[in-house]
C-alpha cells in the first residue's frame, strides 16, 4: 500500500542548530509508528514539523515531509490551515491546556469545525455527542458545555483525542498522550487510540518517552537519540532482539513490576 | 452572590469611619486654619479678639474630637454641613461639581480604550516588528511627559496656534472637555499599550494559541475569540482602577484647564482649610474605590468561568 506520509531525509534546526538529522520513514493507513527516545531526542520536532508547528525559530532545514503529493515544510500557512485538523489531527500532552480555558468545549469543537467548513454549530454538536456517545463518555451533554478546567485530567485527554477525530484526519500526530496521566487512565486512553483506528482506520504516529507505551501499541518502531535514528523496523523485532546498544539501554531501564 | 455584594457594601462603613477620622486628625495637623488662611489671602491682620470669635463660631476652638464627634452626628442627620469659605451647603455644592468630573472620565476613558486597546494588540501581535517598535517609542513618549507638560503642549497647539478649543474651560462643554481628556489620554493610553501588549503577548504564548492552530482554526479567529477574551480579565481591571482616580477629579488637569470638576474643587477647598467640603471629598473617593473594586471583581466573575464555576471568591 502506499505511504500517507513520507518523511524523507529531514532534517531539523532551531536557531541554526540541528537537532534532528536525516531521518526517514513511512506511515501507512491504519499503521502506527512509535517514536521512542529521551527528552531532546528530537522525537517531538519531528511531528510538529509536519503540522508547521515547530515555532519561531524552528525549521525544517533538509529533505521533505510528503503528503498527498506535497511537500508539507512548502506549503503556505494557509494550505496549512487546511490540513492541519482535517487531514492530519495532533494529540497534545495536555489536551486540556490545547484548549482556551474560558470558552467551553463544545464551542472550540464547533470552531474548530467551521474552520474546515465541516459542519455548522448544530452540526457539529450533533457529530461530537455521537462520537462522545460512541467513546462511552458519559453525560454527553455536559461534556459538551463543561469548561476544560471542569473536567478531570484523563477525561481532558479523552475528550481531545475525539476533538481530533472528529474531523476524520486520515493521519494522527499524538505527543507523549499518555504522559501526564496515571496508570489506569493511560490504559484507559491507549486502549481508546487504539479502537479508533479500528473505528475509522486512522494511521498514527506515537511519541513517547516510554518505551511501555510504544511496545503496546506500535506497529514498526523508530528509536531517536540525539536527532538520529539509532534502529528501526517492527516492533516486536526491535524490542525483543535490539541489535543497538542504545535501544537495550532504554528497554532495561524499563521499571519491570512483578506480580508477587 | 448577593450576600457577597451586601458584605461588601457594609464593609464601607469601618473604612469610612477610618478615613474620615484620619483626614479629619491630618487636616488639624496641618497647623493652619480656615480663619488664618483667609486672613493671609487677604493681607488683612484683625485683633485676636476676632480671630477667636470666628473660630469659635465654627467651632474650632473645641477640642478635636468634639469636632469630630459633631461632625459625625451631623453626617447621621443627614447634614454634611457647610464650606467654611462660601457659606454654602456642601452636599449641593458637591453635586454640582461631579457632572464635569463625570464627564471628563467617562470621555477621557473612551479614549483611551479606543487608542490603546488596537495598538496594543497590533504591537502584541506583530511583535518586534517596525509597527511595534513605533508604538512602543510612543508609549515611551508618553509616559515620560508629566500630565502638566502635556496640557501645556495642547494648549499651545489646539487653542492658541489653531484656536480649534478654548484654552480655560468655558463651562463644562463638549468643546471644553476635549483638551483635557486628550491629556489624561495621552498618559493613560501609554501607559496601557504596554500593559495591553504584554497581556496578550502573555496569552498568544499560551498552549492553546497552537492547539488551535493544530486544529486548523483562522488565527485571526483565535485572537477574538479566545486571546483578547482572556486578556480582557488583566485590561478591564486596570481601566475600572483608572475610571476610580479619574473619577476621584484630577487635580493637576482640572486645575490648569479650569475645569469646574471635584478634583479642583478639593484642592481649593484644601488650601483654605475648608474642612467639611474635606471631608466630603474623602467620602467620595472612599465610596468610588470600594464601588470600582467592587465592579472589577464582579467582571471577573462575569469574564473567567474559573472564578465564576469554581467558587472561588474573587
Amino acid at each position: 500500500m502506499d505511504a500517507l506520509l513520507t518523511y524523507d531525509s529531514v532534517e531539523i534546526s532551531f536557531g541554526g542548530t540541528a537537532v534532528v538529522r536525516d531521518v526517514s520513514f513511512s506511515l501507512h493507513p491504519g499503521e502506527i509508528v512509535g517514536l521512542v527516545g529521551e527528552s531532546g531526542s528530537g522525537k517531538s520536532s519531528l511531528i510538529r514539523a509536519a503540522m508547521g508547528l515547530l515555532g519561531n525559530n524552528g525549521l525544517v532545514t533538509r529533505g521533505d515531509i510528503w503528503f498527498e503529493g506535497k511537500s508539507l515544510p512548502d506549503l503556505s500557512e494557509k494550505e496549512m490551515r487546511h490540513i492541519r485538523g482535517q487531514k492530519i489531527g495532533m494529540i497534545f500532552q495536555d489536551c486540556g491546556a490545547s484548549l482556551c480555558p474560558i470558552r467551553t468545549v463544545g464551542e472550540q469543537i464547533a470552531e474548530s469545525m467551521a474552520a474546515h467548513g465541516t459542519a455548522d454549530a448544530a452540526g457539529a454538536k450533533a457529530a461530537a455527542l455521537a462520537l462522545f456517545s460512541r467513546l462511552r463518555f458519559r453525560d454527553v451533554e455536559r461534556i459538551w458545555n463543561s469548561y476544560p478546567f471542569e473536567l478531570s485530567g484523563g477525561m481532558n485527554q479523552r475528550v481531545g483525542i475525539a476533538i481530533s477525530v472528529l474531523m476524520n484526519p486520515s493521519v494522527l500526530l499524538a505527543d507523549e498522550p499518555t504522559s501526564a496521566l496515571d496508570t489506569v487512565v493511560q490504559r484507559e486512553v491507549l486502549e481508546e487510540l487504539l479502537e479508533l483506528r479500528e473505528l475509522f482506520g486512522t494511521a498514527m504516529i506515537l511519541v513517547s518517552h516510554d518505551i511501555g507505551v510504544i511496545s503496546a501499541m506500535a506497529d514498526t518502531v523508530l528509536v531517536l537519540r540525539q536527532g538520529h535514528v539509532v534502529e528501526g523496523g517492527g516492533t516486536r523485532a526491535v524490542l525483543d532482539s535490539p541489535q543497538n546498544d542504545y535501544t537495550r539501554a532504554l528497554l532495561a531501564a524499563v521499571p519491570r513490576l512483578r506480580r508477587v | 452572590m448577593k450576600n457577597y455584594v451586601v458584605r461588601r457594601l457594609l464593609q464601607l462603613i469601618p473604612i469610612l469611619l477610618a478615613i474620615t477620622f484620619l483626614s479629619f486628625g491630618m487636616m488639624r495637623l496641618a497647623g493652619s486654619d480656615t480663619v488664618q488662611q483667609k486672613m493671609e489671602n487677604t493681607g488683612s491682620s484683625a485683633p485676636q479678639e476676632v480671630i477667636d470669635a470666628a473660630r469659635a463660631e465654627l467651632g474650632l476652638d473645641k477640642p478635636f474630637l468634639t469636632q469630630y464627634f459633631a461632625w459625625l452626628g451631623n453626617l447621621l442627620r443627614g447634614d454634611m454641613g457647610r464650606s467654611y469659605v462660601s457659606g454654602r451647603e456642601v452636599f449641593p455644592y458637591f453635586v454640582s461639581k461631579l457632572p464635569a468630573t463625570l464627564l471628563l472620565t467617562a470621555a477621557s476613558i473612551l479614549l483611551t480604550v479606543v487608542i490603546s486597546i488596537p495598538l496594543g494588540v497590533l504591537a502584541a501581535v506583530k511583535q518586534n516588528s517596525a509597527a511595534d517598535y513605533l508604538i512602543r517609542v510612543c508609549s515611551f513618549v508618553g509616559n515620560s511627559m508629566p500630565n502638566f507638560f502635556v496640557a501645556l503642549l495642547l494648549m499651545y497647539l489646539f487653542a492658541i496656534r489653531l484656536d480649534w478649543f478654548p484654552v480655560i474651560a468655558n463651562g463644562t462643554g463638549l468643546q471644553s472637555v476635549v483638551l483635557p481628556a486628550v491629556t489624561l489620554a495621552i498618559a493613560m493610553s501609554a501607559k496601557y499599550l504596554r500593559q495591553v501588549r504584554a497581556a496578550i503577548l502573555d496569552e498568544l504564548s499560551k498552549d492553546y494559541v497552537t492547539g488551535a492552530r493544530a486544529r486548523g482554526v483562522k488565527f485571526s479567529v483565535t485572537m477574538w475569540r479566545s486571546v483578547f477574551k482572556a486578556s480582557l480579565v488583566t485590561i478591564l481591571t486596570l481601566l475600572t482602577l483608572s475610571t476610580g482616580s479619574l473619577l476621584g477629579g484630577t487635580a493637576i488637569v482640572e486645575s490648569i484647564f479650569m475645569w469646574d470638576g471635584v478634583g479642583k474643587m478639593a484642592v481649593d477647598a484644601i488650601h483654605m482649610r475648608d474642612y467639611p467640603v474635606i471631608q466630603a471629598y474623602v467620602m467620595w473617593m472612599a465610596i468610588i474605590y470600594v464601588l470600582v473594586n467592587l465592579v472589577t471583581d464582579l467582571s471577573y466573575r462575569v469574564l473567567d468561568p474559573r472564578i465564576r464555576l469554581g467558587g472561588m471568591e474573587p
